[in-house]
């Protein structure tokens, strides 16, 4: 009796332990670690939990996702990587060829995903043909913003050509204010170039040099106009902008020290923290020329073993491309949902513009991936024509040579 | 058996560290060799390709510069914290009342950690808050001292706060050797009427020369893997103009995916170390053979 009463015991611990590891699981590396992104993170969390996951939370700050990158790096080559990874751009496509991204197109599939994504967006998802990641937000990179007040006192309307930008910045520097407000950090450099190139060269050239890496239009007279006027927005920052961050640049603009920033709509979330309202405060607009250039968050999916891992894996994608996820995380992060059927009546007169603009762009072919943030381009390239920009923009260089210097750097980069 | 413990008990203390330093050191001095070898990108691969990561590394314009970088930083550092650390000591052994208080004031830089130094030299050399700002506010208006933010200059604000750490510890070596320095050859030379800045040059300093080279040793890989100062300082910038070659690896190791660039940059940085170890070593050894 006493026997069969353990048996029973056991039997019923072998049966409570055994529900317990069943059910989804999911193992997630990202860097979203500072306050509003860590409480997006939460949301999905929320989300998963509340679908009978379990989530391993595996965040990893520093260096702008290096640390995390180069915790990837050991996991993987000890053959336990994690469920999913916040992955963007090419790099997707750089570890699927390694051999170790999960195919989720049933998930994409029965969720209708290609639907609902923008078809340039949605290429960043796919790896020869399959869906291998799943979509956060669109961060718009090619914005100008502005002191409204500092505008209005001044009689400037917002430009919508560099020759007003350069018009209206030297008014401004008479008058003794910072036309642009600028950190010298070769990723903010790369930021204010791509923004420049895209308004000169046009989406096509843009295209066309940043994404195919076309020699005759990286060595063309239009990317010596480029340089030439990088040259003259660098008249344009203070002398102290060396290594400042892009925050502080933002905060210039904010108190009205200087009047333009061209930055992503990350610096939104530092107006919105200040209590400025768009449109009153500040301004937003797309830098001169058509185009819209996009940042897109992402997880990856790794290849995993274990039918609760891969359970755990479809339904994170499931949520993550899910309507309330991509409008909860939105909200906190200053970006907009990724996928175009979600309602924007929450979203501020920045994120419309934004939404609207990103579907005018998909629709006539100028929806175009930001170089500086490596959407377009893989590390080594990316970073070999960073180089150039910021070696350019901190010298005396000439145009023609910074060109010729592209040319090369590109080449050796491959 | 305990006899042959007796015979072999040294060598199985130093096996375990003997194999670590085998394997940690030398094994992967010998990876690194053959990843810088290959095309290896974002994960080493280990298909030999020949030489292709040396010519794009000697291609880059970039690698120029820390290369570059690297020898200005190295040679004023080290000349500079050497004579400035000898001067101190000199000036410090001249049986002055205060000396320990002194000693440790200049010793206690070395106690920072580098992104300290760094960090507070960013602020004393930023123009819009540190020095130039000071100086201005006092009434200079036109006085600039922006070496910081301006690229032709930026390297040498690496040398500053460099020079500003180490000296004191070189001249706590200098102090010893100083100290270590038969008395009674002082006291003759004093004896025979010969000058003070006689006695120095011609009797102490020569009799200290293993310590410069002891100094100079330390120096010297301090300066080669510099990378702490340079990223607390001027992050690399303005641009890439204080890029040192171990930033230069930082880059294409972490940030790239180019691991095969980053190996071949680590073997040209071992290359330097060796060219400057082997002679010191070779002298070492001859010197126990003689």
């Amino acid at each position: 009796m006493k026997s069969y009463l353990m048996g029973a015991v056991s039997s019923v611990a072998i049966l409570v332990s055994g529900a317990a590891v069943a059910g989804p699981e999911a193992e997630v590396l990202h860097w979203w670690t500072s306050g509003g992104e860590a409480k997006s993170v939460a949301v999905l969390q929320e989300e998963f939990a509340a679908r009978g996951g379990t989530w391993t939370d595996m965040p990893v700050a520093g260096g702008g996702g290096d640390a995390a990158m180069t915790a990837l790096r050991a996991r993987v080559l000890s053959g336990n990587a994690p469920t999913a990874v916040q992955l963007k751009g090419p790099a997707i496509q750089e570890w699927y060829e390694e051999g170790v991204l999960a195919d989720i197109s049933d998930v994409a599939e029965a969720q209708g995903w290609a639907d609902v994504l923008p078809a340039s967006i949605a290429g960043h998802m796919k790896c020869e043909g399959t869906w291998c990641a799943a979509p956060v937000n669109v961060h718009r990179v090619d914005w100008i913003w502005a002191n409204a007040e500092v505008l209005k006192a001044n009689g400037i309307e917002m430009p919508t050509t560099w020759d007003e930008f350069n018009a209206a910045a030297e008014k401004l520097q008479a008058a003794g204010i910072i036309p642009l407000a600028h950190g010298g950090q070769a990723w903010q450099d790369a930021t204010v170039f791509e923004a420049v190139a895209l308004g000169i060269l046009g989406p096509d050239g843009f295209r066309k040099a940043f994404v195919d890496l076309d020699k005759a239009t990286l060595t063309s007279d239009k990317m010596v106009a480029v340089f030439d006027q990088m040259r003259t927005m660098r008249g344009f920052v203070d002398s102290n902008f060396s290594g400042r961050d892009w925050n502080l640049a933002t905060a210039m603009v904010m108190n009205g020290e200087a009047a333009f920033q061209i930055m992503g709509d990350w610096a939104k979330g530092e107006f919105l923290a200040a209590g400025k309202v768009p449109g009153e405060d500040f301004l937003c607009l797309s830098v001169p020329g058509d185009g819209f250039l996009y940042n897109v968050d992402s997880f990856a999916m790794f290849d995993v073993d274990g039918a609760d891992k891969i359970a755990g894996q479809e339904l994170l994608a499931e949520l993550i491309v899910g309507q309330n996820f991509q409008k909860v995380f939105n909200l906190n992060k200053g970006s907009i949902p990724a996928r175009t059927d979600v309602s924007l009546d929450d979203f501020d007169s920045c994120a419309n513009l934004s939404a609207d603009d990103m579907a005018a762009s998909s629709a006539n072919g100028s929806l175009l991936p930001s170089y500086a943030h490596g959407m377009a381009l893989r590390g080594a390239q990316s970073g070999a024509i960073t180089d150039v920009v910021t070696a350019h923009f901190n010298s005396d260089m000439s145009s023609a040579d910074a060109v010729k210097m592209l040319a090369d750097a590109v080449a050796n980069s491959m | 058996m305990t006899k042959w413990l007796e015979e072999n008990t040294p060598k199985l203390v130093l096996a375990p560290s003997f194999l670590a330093v085998l394997v940690f050191v030398y094994g992967f001095i010998a990876w690194t060799a053959w990843v810088s070898l290959t095309r290896s990108r974002l994960l080493p691969k280990y298909e030999i390709e020949g030489f292709i990561q040396y010519e794009r590394l000697f291609a880059s314009p970039r690698w120029d510069t820390a290369i570059n970088n690297l020898f200005v930083f190295g040679i004023l550092f080290i000349v500079i914290a050497m004579v400035l650390g000898l001067v101190l000591a000199i000036l410090l052994d001249q049986n002055i009342r205060t000396e320990g208080a002194l000693r440790t004031i200049y010793l206690y830089p070395m106690a920072l950690s580098m992104i300290v130094t760094g960090t507070a030299w960013k602020w004393i050399l930023n123009p819009g808050l540190g020095l130039e700002a000071m100086v201005r506010r006092w009434g200079f208006e036109e006085f600039t001292f922006d070496w910081l933010v301006n690229p032709d200059m930026a390297i040498y604000t690496v040398v500053l706060a460099a020079i500003w750490q180490s000296s004191g510890f070189v001249m706590a070596l200098f102090l010893a050797g100083l100290r270590s320095v038969d008395g009674e050859i002082i006291k003759a030379a004093q004896v025979d009427g010969i000058p003070t800045w006689r006695v120095y040059t011609a009797i102490i300093i020569p009799s200290m020369a293993p310590i410069f080279l002891s100094a100079f040793i330390v120096l010297a890989h301090l300066a080669i893997k510099s990378f702490d100062l340079v990223i607390a300082l001027t992050g690399g910038g303005p641009g890439y103009a204080t890029d040192l070659p171990a930033t230069y690896m930082y880059a294409m190791a972490f940030s790239r995916g180019d691991i095969g660039q980053a190996a071949s940059s680590a073997m040209i940085m071992m290359m330097v170390v060796f060219t400057i170890v082997v002679p010191y070593l070779y002298s070492e050894l001859r010197s126990k053979d003689d």
